[in-house]
């Protein structure tokens, strides 16, 4: 076959069918994603309500008025004892669940699909059983509390534990994510490295795990973490559809507040300026990540 | 011995946590097959004693349009898939295998777009298509979600592994870039493509957040507002229909992950992303 030197002609139309093969995506990434998060990082600047005829820069003053927003705080308080209890909870669990499967020969397929469903479902259907299951009378976790001798409750209308109740629902839809990214970290760890460690005469389960797995599965921990503060930021469903926001503002969380003044209230620029402080605390986790990985690269 | 017992300890955990994953979804099954009288009675029994199933299920899908919140579902997660497909697969495709300029920049906004939460462009959103008249209709609903940056990545990510000789050898037979991308590439990533098909299908059939700012018509509900608007009609006491509804709703989505289930966690893996 001859081979044909690109000449300056093929370059151009090689260059030009890239421009017109990536115009569609691109227009739409702009128009529907970063368009958006520009404007709305703009309109936080804003005193705009929605569907006023004028708008005048307001500058920093929703960031002010937020400042001293006792809801805001509560909001806030209430976001980061989620994403602080639920993260590691869903970690730890799927580490676990993932370290069980892995370990045993028979089932894994089925464990792994039993795990993982909840991820797959309907949220908002499956928050509707959640709320039969905490039904203070009927409810699952009652009875199972009251037969084995534990305090029962009226677990979402009582403000002392709804937020923990959908703790609980978060960490069971996000366990199996958190489970299946553990698995393919595991699958990528040499077998070599425990050949090795057992030639030095350290064969327990627990030698194993600290010297080789803990150690090499550094880089999927870091991604898990990361993912899982990331969707638990998110929290929503669960709050609009079982308690919204309530008892007395115990589970009011950011998304939450955000809908509620830039949609039930109409005050669109303050609920662009809740949106601005979400993406923050979300880039702020990709931004840690970040480093995390950086450093076990360099020095680990 | 020991490690016998340990081994029958192992699988004793995991299918108590199996049980503890699994028990919403057997919950919902059993409380829609039951009438209302058995649903609060004090002793919890899986079967009823009075089956039930017939007056749920009409229930269900009489006193709300559960067979249109159904289709409506599979409508707009078609027609999503459809547009991020025929969207994704051209610029998967230059990104992976053309050399232009500003293709880096290109690639460095699809990544930078990876990041922006699907919630934040909201406002600006339901502003826009507030002008554009579009509340509350179909294309309101399906506009946000026609760009996926997540099946840009994972498809430019496969198009890398396309060996060049394919594409130089489909160049000499004179095919054009455009032909190249659906005649070629299209083909050799059908794999890949069903993977991101199941993805998109069951993030956009769960959907709820944007969905519920902009549709107020009951005639355009997908699958999870229609349920919270049926549970917030019921407001708590029918409980056998709703969970019928429930059912209804969950079942597709359960029956694609089992029939994909392969190719959906392949796909989670590769993203980790919602």
């Amino acid at each position: 076959m001859r081979k044909v030197a690109p000449s300056s002609g093929l370059r151009r139309a090689e260059a030009l069918a890239g421009y017109m093969l990536s115009l569609p995506a691109f227009i739409l990434m702009w128009a529907m994603l970063l368009g958006p998060a520009v404007s709305v990082v703009l309109l936080s600047l804003t005193d705009w309500n929605f569907g006023e005829a004028s708008l005048r820069w307001a500058g920093l003053e929703n960031y002010v008025e937020l400042w001293s927003d006792r809801v805001f705080w509560i909001s806030l308080k209430n976001t980061i004892i989620y994403v602080g209890i639920s993260v590691p909870a869903t970690v730890i669990l799927g580490l676990l669940a993932a370290l069980l499967i892995e370990s045993v020969a028979h089932g894994k397929a089925f464990y792994r699909a039993a795990f993982f469903v909840p991820v797959a479902s309907t949220l908002l259907a499956m928050a509707l059983v959640w709320e039969f299951m905490f039904h203070p009378t009927v409810g699952f976790i009652n009875q199972l509390s009251a037969f084995i001798g534990l305090p029962t409750a009226d677990w979402l209308q009582n403000p002392g534990t709804a937020l923990f109740a959908l703790i609980a629902i978060g960490v069971w839809q996000n366990l199996g994510l958190a489970m299946i990214l553990f698995m393919a970290g595991l699958t990528a760890i040499p077998k070599d490295l425990y050949e090795a460690l057992s030639m030095d005469g350290a064969d327990g389960a627990w030698e194993r795990f600290r010297r080789v797995t803990w150690p090499m599965l550094g880089p999927s921990l870091v991604f898990v973490v990361a993912i899982t503060a990331i969707r638990s930021f998110q929290v929503f469903e669960t709050v609009a559809v079982l308690t919204e926001g309530g008892p007395s503002k115990s589970t009011e969380v950011l998304l939450y507040t955000m809908v509620q003044q830039g949609f039930t209230f109409l005050r669109s620029s303050y609920g662009a300026a809740i949106t601005v402080i979400f993406l923050i605390f979300t880039l702020g986790v990709t931004l840690l990540q970040t480093i995390a990985l950086e450093r076990r690269t360099h020095y680990g | 011995m020991v490690s016998r017992l340990s081994l029958l300890l192992r699988h004793a955990v995991l299918i108590a946590g199996a049980s503890v994953m699994l028990a919403p979804f057997i919950l919902m099954v059993s409380i829609s097959l039951k009438p209302p009288g058995e649903v609060f009675a004090p002793q919890f029994s899986l079967l009823p004693q009075q089956w039930y199933v017939a007056e749920n299920y009409t229930a269900a899908f009489t006193r709300v349009p559960l067979a249109r919140f159904i289709l409506n579902g599979f409508f707009v997660t078609f027609c999503i898939f459809l547009m991020q497909a025929l969207t994704a697969l051209p610029m998967a495709y230059a990104l992976a295998k053309l050399r232009f300029r500003g293709r880096e920049t290109c690639f460095a906004l699809v990544v930078l777009a990876l990041l922006i939460p699907p919630q934040v462009p909201a406002i600006p959103l339901y502003i826009a298509l507030w002008q554009l008249d579009l509340l509350n209709t179909y294309a309101g609903i399906i506009l946000p979600s026609t760009i996926s940056v997540f099946g840009i990545f994972m498809m430019r990510q496969f198009f890398r592994t396309v060996p060049n000789d394919l594409i130089a050898a489909a160049r000499m037979d004179g095919l054009g870039e455009f032909a190249i991308v659906w005649r070629i590439m299209l083909p050799t990533a059908l794999p890949a493509l069903a993977a991101f098909a199941c993805l998109s299908f069951i993030w956009n059939w769960n959907e709820f957040f944007w969905p519920f700012l902009i549709v107020q018509d009951e005639a355009l509900m997908t699958p999870p507002l229609g349920i919270a608007f049926f549970s917030n009609a019921e407001a708590g006491t029918a409980f056998g229909p709703l969970m019928a509804a429930a059912t209804a709703v969950t079942a597709p989505l359960v029956l694609a992950f089992l029939f994909a289930q392969r190719a959906f966690i392949q796909g989670v893996t590769m993203s980790g992303i919602k």
